[in-house]
C-alpha cells in the first residue's frame, strides 16, 4: 500500500488499520487502570500443591469463556449480513436442559454429565436449525427471526424448569467451569480449542470466504454458483451450539440454572464483542480475532467494575462509554480528522479517498 | 429491486407525491388489516370463552394499562418506518422515571419535573442520532450504547425502588375520569394518560400521512440513497426520528410513572422489544418504507389483549406467556413475508 521507507511509521499505520487496535488500547487501560488501584493486580500465583494459577488475569480468562462462545457464533451470523438475538435465551435452554436432566438422574455420575450435555447441545442445534429455517428458506429477517427465537426461548427454559430456578449436583460438569488442567482453568481451554477449531474451519477452507461473500453481496454471491441456504442454516446452528456451549459454562460454575438471569442480555454482549473486534453489523468480511479480543475486554471491564468496588448494575454505563468510545475511534469521520492532521504534520502526499 | 417496480410505474402517478404509499395500498394494508381482525377475534374468543371482556371496564382499562406500550409503539414506528431501529426506549423510561420521582420527592415544580422527564428521553435520542447520523454507527449499536448508557446512570442513581408521594400533582395524570357511568363498577373510564397517548396517536398520524415529513419518513424507508438524489432532507430527518423516539420514550415514563408511583433502575427492562413487537404485528416491514401508526396501536391493543386472556385462562402457565408472543409474532411475520413475495411476483 505505501512504500516501506519508514519502517516504523508503517507499521503503527497498518496497526492503526486493524480495528480492534483500538479495542487491545482499550484492554491495556483497563489493566493499567487496575494496576494503579492495587499494583499486585496482575500477579499470578500458583498453587505448590495442585499447581494451579490464581490471579486476577486467570479470572478474567475464566470469565471470558462463555461470552467468547457467543461472539464467536455471533461473529459468522453478523457476516452473512444476519443477527441472532437468541443466544442469551439459548444459553438459558441449553443450562435448564441440563440442570434439570442431571437433577432427574440424581446420581451425578460421568454417563449423565455427558447425557446432559448431549442433550443441551441437541436441542441447541435444534432452536439454531429453527432460526436457519426461517431466515434461509422462509426468507424472514434475521433481527425478527432470532427476536421471535428469544423471546420463545426464554419462555421455553422456564417451562423445562417449570419457573424454578433449578440446581443440580455433579462432580464432572462442574469440573468443567471450576477445574483446571495444567493450572488453566478448563472452561478457557475448552473455550480456546473451540475457538480454534472454528478458526481453522472457516479458514483453512472455503466456508469462511462464502460466508463473507454472502455477506458482501448475496445477488453476486448467487450468481457465482454459492448457495446461501445451507450456508446461513450452518451458521445459525453454529451460533445456537455454541451459545448451548456457553449456557453450559456458565450454569456449571454455580451448578444453579437462573431462568429469568442465565444467559439474560448476554446477546447485546456477544454483539458488542463482535463490533468491538471490528466487524462490521453491515456483514461481509469479520475477524474471529477481534471478536475474541472483544470478548476478553468485556470480560475484563466486568471484572474492574467489581475490583472497582463500583455497584455491578452500572456496569452497562461503562459498557455503553465503550462502545461509544471505539466506534468513534472506527468512524470516518473522526478517522479524517486524524489523516489531516498526519498530512498537515508530515511531508505533503498524495490526499487520500475522501470520507 | 424496488427500481424495477418502481419504474414501469411513476409515469402512471405524475399526480401523486407519495406515490410509494399510493401504489399497492391493498397488498400493504393487508397485515394492518389482519392485525385488526385477530385483535377482534380475539376479544369475541375472549368473550365466548372467559366472558366479561366486551365490557366498558375491560376494555378502559385496556387503553389505561397499554397507554405507555401506544407512545412507544408510536416512537418505534418512525424509526422503524425509515429501517433503523431504536434498542432504548426500555432504559430511557427507567432513567427519566427515576430522575423524575426523585426531583418530584426532592420538592420540584412538577411542570417542570414532567418537562425535565420528556427532555432526557429527547437528549438521549438525540445522541443516538448524532452517533449514527454524523459517525456512521449502525442504528443497533448506537442505540445499544444509549440503552446500556441510561441503564446503568439510573442504576448508579439508585437501584431500589422510588416510591412517588401519593398526593404529588404529578398523579393527577392517572386519575379516572367516568365517561359513561355504567352499572356496578362497568364504568367507562379514562385518565389523562390515555388522552395524552390518543393525542401522540392523532399528531403521528397527521405528522406521518400529511406532511412533507412524513413522506420523508417513508421515502428515507424505501430507499435511503433515492431519497438523498431526490434532493429530500434525509440528515435531519433521521436525527428528528431518533429524536422523537426518544422524547415520547421520555413521555411514556411521565405516563408510567404517574400510573404506577414507582421508579426502579429496572423499570422498562425488555419494553423496546414489546414495543417493537406491536409495530411489527402492526404491520409496519421492519425493512422500512412501509407501516402505519394506527397498526401500531392496534398491535399495542394485541399485546395488552393478550395478557388479559392469559390472566383470564389461568390454565396456561406464566411461564409460557413469551412463548405465545413469540408465536403472535411469528404469524404476523410470515403474513408479512406472504404479501411482500406476492408483491415481488406482481
Amino acid at each position: 500500500m505505501s512504500n516501506t521507507s519508514s519502517g516504523a511509521a508503517s507499521f503503527l499505520k497498518t496497526s492503526v488499520k486493524q480495528p480492534y487496535i483500538w479495542a487491545i488500547a482499550a484492554l491495556v487501560l483497563l489493566l493499567i487502570i487496575n494496576l494503579i488501584k492495587d499494583p499486585t493486580y496482575l500477579g499470578i500465583s500458583v498453587n505448590a500443591v495442585t499447581g494451579d494459577l490464581s490471579g486476577n488475569l486467570i479470572d478474567i480468562l475464566r470469565a471470558s469463556a462463555p461470552i467468547m462462545m457467543i461472539a464467536v457464533g455471533m461473529t459468522l451470523v453478523i457476516a452473512t449480513r444476519g443477527i441472532d438475538l437468541s443466544v442469551g435465551s439459548v444459553m438459558a435452554v441449553s443450562g435448564a436442559v441440563s440442570m434439570e436432566f442431571m437433577h432427574d438422574a440424581g446420581d451425578g455420575s460421568l454417563g449423565s454429565a455427558l447425557m446432559a450435555i448431549a442433550l443441551a447441545l441437541g436441542i441447541s442445534a435444534f432452536l439454531g436449525l429453527i432460526n436457519g429455517v426461517l431466515v434461509s428458506i422462509v426468507g424472514l429477517q434475521p433481527f425478527i427471526t432470532t427476536l421471535i427465537m428469544m423471546l420463545a426461548g426464554r419462555g421455553l427454559a422456564k417451562v423445562i424448569t417449570s419457573g424454578q430456578n433449578t440446581s443440580a449436583s455433579n462432580e464432572f460438569f462442574r469440573w468443567i467451569a471450576n477445574g483446571t488442567v495444567l493450572g488453566f482453568p478448563v472452561v478457557f481451554l475448552i473455550g480456546a480449542v473451540i475457538v480454534a477449531l472454528v478458526a481453522l474451519l472457516v479458514r483453512r477452507s472455503a466456508l469462511g470466504l462464502m460466508i463473507e461473500s454472502i455477506g458482501i453481496n448475496p445477488k453476486a454471491a448467487r450468481m457465482a454458483g454459492i448457495r446461501p441456504v445451507g450456508l446461513l442454516i450452518f451458521v445459525y446452528i453454529l451460533s445456537a451450539v455454541l451459545a448451548g456451549v456457553a449456557g453450559i459454562f456458565s450454569t456449571a460454575s454455580v451448578m444453579t440454572v437462573e431462568v429469568a438471569k442465565t444467559g439474560f442480555s448476554s446477546e447485546m454482549d456477544a454483539i458488542l464483542a463482535v463490533v468491538i473486534g471490528g466487524t462490521s453489523l453491515a456483514g461481509g468480511k469479520f475477524s474471529l480475532t477481534g471478536s475474541v479480543i472483544g470478548a476478553l475486554l468485556i470480560a475484563t471491564l466486568d471484572k474492574t467494575i467489581v475490583f472497582l468496588a463500583i455497584p455491578s448494575s452500572a456496569t452497562p454505563a461503562f459498557k455503553a462509554i465503550v462502545i461509544v468510545a471505539i466506534c468513534l475511534l472506527q468512524s470516518q469521520r473522526v478517522r479524517a480528522l486524524f489523516s489531516q492532521r498526519r498530512a498537515r504534520t508530515s511531508t505533503p502526499r498524495k490526499e487520500a479517498v475522501s470520507a | 429491486m424496488t427500481s424495477v417496480i418502481e419504474r414501469p410505474s411513476a409515469p402512471q402517478s405524475p399526480h401523486t407525491p407519495s406515490l410509494a404509499s399510493r401504489l399497492k395500498p391493498n397488498l400493504e394494508t393487508l397485515p394492518t388489516l389482519a392485525a385488526i381482525v385477530i385483535f377482534v377475534g380475539m376479544i369475541i374468543y375472549g368473550e365466548i370463552a372467559y366472558g366479561r371482556i366486551l365490557q366498558f371496564s375491560t376494555l378502559s382499562n385496556l387503553f389505561i394499562n397499554n397507554a405507555y406500550l401506544i407512545i412507544l409503539a408510536v416512537g418505534l414506528t418512525f424509526v422503524i418506518l425509515t429501517g433503523g431501529v431504536d434498542l432504548s426506549v426500555g432504559a430511557i423510561i427507567a432513567i427519566s422515571s427515576l430522575v423524575g420521582v426523585m426531583l418530584a420527592n426532592a420538592g420540584w415544580n412538577p411542570f417542570v419535573v414532567i418537562v425535565l422527564m420528556i427532555l432526557i428521553g429527547s437528549a438521549f435520542g438525540a445522541a443516538s442520532g448524532i452517533l449514527i447520523q454524523y459517525f456512521n454507527v449502525q442504528p443497533f449499536i448506537a442505540t445499544l450504547a444509549m440503552m446500556f448508557l441510561a441503564r446503568g446512570l439510573a442504576s448508579m442513581l439508585s437501584t431500589t425502588p422510588e416510591r412517588l408521594a401519593d398526593e404529588s400533582p404529578i398523579r393527577t395524570l392517572s386519575t379516572e375520569i367516568k365517561v359513561i357511568d355504567g352499572p356496578k363498577i362497568n364504568d367507562l373510564v379514562t385518565t389523562p394518560n390515555v388522552i395524552i397517548a390518543a393525542v401522540v396517536v392523532i399528531v403521528a398520524f397527521y405528522v406521518l400521512h400529511k406532511t412533507r415529513f412524513g413522506r420523508t419518513v417513508y421515502a428515507i424507508g424505501g430507499s435511503e440513497q433515492s431519497a438523498t438524489l431526490m434532493g429530500l432532507p434525509v440528515v435531519r430527518t433521521k436525527l428528528a426520528i431518533y429524536i422523537i423516539s426518544g422524547t415520547l420514550a421520555g413521555l411514556a415514563a411521565v405516563v408510567y410513572t404517574s400510573k404506577l408511583g414507582i421508579a426502579q433502575n429496572i423499570t422498562g427492562v425488555g419494553w423496546e422489544l414489546d414495543a417493537i413487537a406491536a409495530v411489527i404485528i402492526g404491520g409496519t416491514l421492519l425493512t422500512g418504507g412501509a407501516g402505519f401508526v394506527l397498526g401500531s396501536v392496534i398491535g399495542a391493543l394485541v399485546l395488552g389483549l393478550m395478557n388479559v386472556l392469559i390472566t383470564r385462562d389461568g390454565s396456561i402457565p406464566p411461564e409460557a406467556t413469551t412463548i405465545i408472543t413469540g408465536a403472535i409474532l411469528l404469524v404476523f411475520v410470515l403474513l408479512q413475508r406472504l404479501v411482500v413475495s406476492r408483491k415481488r411476483k406482481t
